[in-house]
């Protein structure tokens, strides 16, 4: 009978989480559906926020639904929630790309700091491992943005189309190693003494770990660090797989270390967006409110289940973004 | 075991560095929705009308900053670098300060952990700190200017 209870619960609960799960679904496919729509409006609705002032509040609350939609994906999706958000804003928003850069970074870089506390007390993120890297890429960083910004706007907004769809290719192929295989440390690693110890939590085994091919993952860290201050996309994305796959740090090292370097790399480059005046509060604010809250919803419904298909919405979302930024630089 | 050695000081590094980046955060994020609010709710006039906004930020960056000097502000260049600190008595530019908070407390945290790699002679990681915090003050300062779209 007690089993029997038990096996109703846990139906109502898949079927409920079923449910959410095709909410969100519907949501985000709408927004996808409902994008051009926006952007087709958006000249009516400026002209309309021109004549009548008691509407400018319009934008802000959509900029502010959107993002809050796009931080539970982002989540849910396993992606940072910058990556999402300067080609899908700049794609469908009357903003222009300066002020959807600045955004992103701003967006990437508070998110990159709420979490930075935590990752560094668990071990999860390794303050040896980030220190050589983050020069490295925050100093690119700052030949990106000067770059971003000096170059024509249709440009950037080609190259950030050819970026989003390469990054939706990489979605595709990457894999990902837990506990890659590193038979040995290489001198660079070792000299610098970059190795530790973390606690896997579903197991509480010890992982000892150590890296290699150090010297090839830092120099690609400079095209890192130059695409995400060019782009303002933040550099998750990228970072990941470079110390997963390519120098062997552990998985969870891997994204809690990238999600911390996000905080250092996205400085640099948004001081400078800040400094020629691409940031906007009107449109940093509600983004910045709307990604983190909707983050939070995000992770609370991904501790009951993984739902695998937000991923193939992501990569839907981002190759129609991709898309939207060629023909926008394009002027197709 | 010097990996164990290591694990522990690099943890009290970080611990450091955890500490200032929480309070850092919260003290940012809190001033940035405070601000955000005078602003927002007009408790704080703004120096461009919140009405005016929308008209301005389908510019680019350039052709804003010559915009609104041109429109409102009325000074002698348009506004870049650190000059938003003249006009902190305006709701708008109230914001930045929050943003500068956010933006500058990774330098902060760097500077925090010079003391502690020093006194453990580990002159690799003291040198790249040190480095480190020069990259970010240096695009901080607003010294590096970019040409126009």
């Amino acid at each position: 009978m007690f089993d029997q209870d038990k096996l109703i619960h846990t139906k109502i609960r898949n079927s409920i989480f079923r449910r959410l799960c095709l909410q969100l679904g519907m949501i985000t496919l709408s927004l996808v559906l409902f994008c051009p729509v926006i952007a087709t409006a958006t000249e009516t609705v400026t002209a309309t926020t021109a004549t009548a002032s008691s509407t400018w509040w319009i934008w802000p609350v959509i900029l502010f639904v959107v993002t809050l939609v796009m931080g539970i994906v982002a989540v849910l999706g396993g992606i940072g929630g910058a990556v999402l958000y300067v080609p899908i804003i700049s794609g469908f928003f009357p903003f222009h790309l300066d002020f959807v850069r600045g955004a992103g970074l701003l967006v990437a870089l508070s998110g990159a700091l709420a979490a930075g506390p935590s990752l560094l007390r668990s071990d999860l993120a390794n303050l040896r491992l980030a220190i050589p890297v983050a020069l490295i890429a925050s100093a690119s960083a700052i030949f990106g943005s000067m770059i971003g910004l000096a170059v024509p706007t249709n440009i950037v907004q080609i190259c950030l189309g050819i970026t989003v769809l390469g990054i939706v290719a990489l979605m595709f192929m990457a894999k990902k190693s837990e506990l890659p295989d590193v038979p040995k440390a290489d001198a660079l690693s070792s000299a610098l003494r970059i190795y530790g110890v973390y606690t896997e939590g579903s197991s509480g085994q010890t992982v000892n770990w150590k890296i290699h091919r150090t010297p090839v993952g830092l120099a690609i860290f400079i095209i890192i660090g130059f695409m995400a201050g060019m782009f303002g996309l933040g550099a998750g994305w990228a970072n990941v797989p470079v110390l997963n796959l390519l120098m062997g740090a552990p998985l969870k090292i891997s994204v809690g270390t990238s999600k911390f370097l996000l905080s250092i790399t996205d400085t640099s480059a948004a001081w400078i967006y800040f400094n020629q005046g691409c940031v906007i509060p009107m449109i940093v604010v509600p983004s910045l409110i709307g990604i983190m809250l909707g983050s939070f919803i995000g992770v609370k419904i991904l501790k009951k289940a993984k739902p695998a298909f937000i991923r193939w919405m992501v990569i839907g979302l981002l190759t129609f973004a991709g898309l939207k930024a060629l023909q926008k630089g394009l002027g197709i | 075991m010097p990996e164990e050695s290591v694990v522990v000081n690099t943890h009290h590094e970080q611990v450091i560095y955890a500490n200032i980046l929480e309070k850092g955060m919260y003290l940012g994020l809190g001033c940035l929705i405070v601000t955000f609010g005078l602003y927002v709710f007009g408790v704080i006039p703004s120096a461009i009308p919140l009405a005016e906004v929308s008209k301005y930020w389908s510019q680019d960056a350039h052709s804003y900053l010559e915009a609104i000097n041109r429109d409102f502000l009325h000074l002698d260049h348009p506004i870049t670098g650190w000059a938003w600190t003249t006009l902190l008595r305006k709701g708008d530019f109230l914001n930045f300060l929050s943003i500068a908070i956010l933006a500058g407390l990774t330098i902060l945290c760097y500077l925090t952990i010079i003391p502690s790699l020093l006194k453990k002679k580990d002159t690799a990681y003291t040198l790249m700190t040190i480095v480190e915090v020069a990259v970010l003050v240096l695009a901080a300062s607003g010294i590096l200017v970019v040409g126009g779209h």
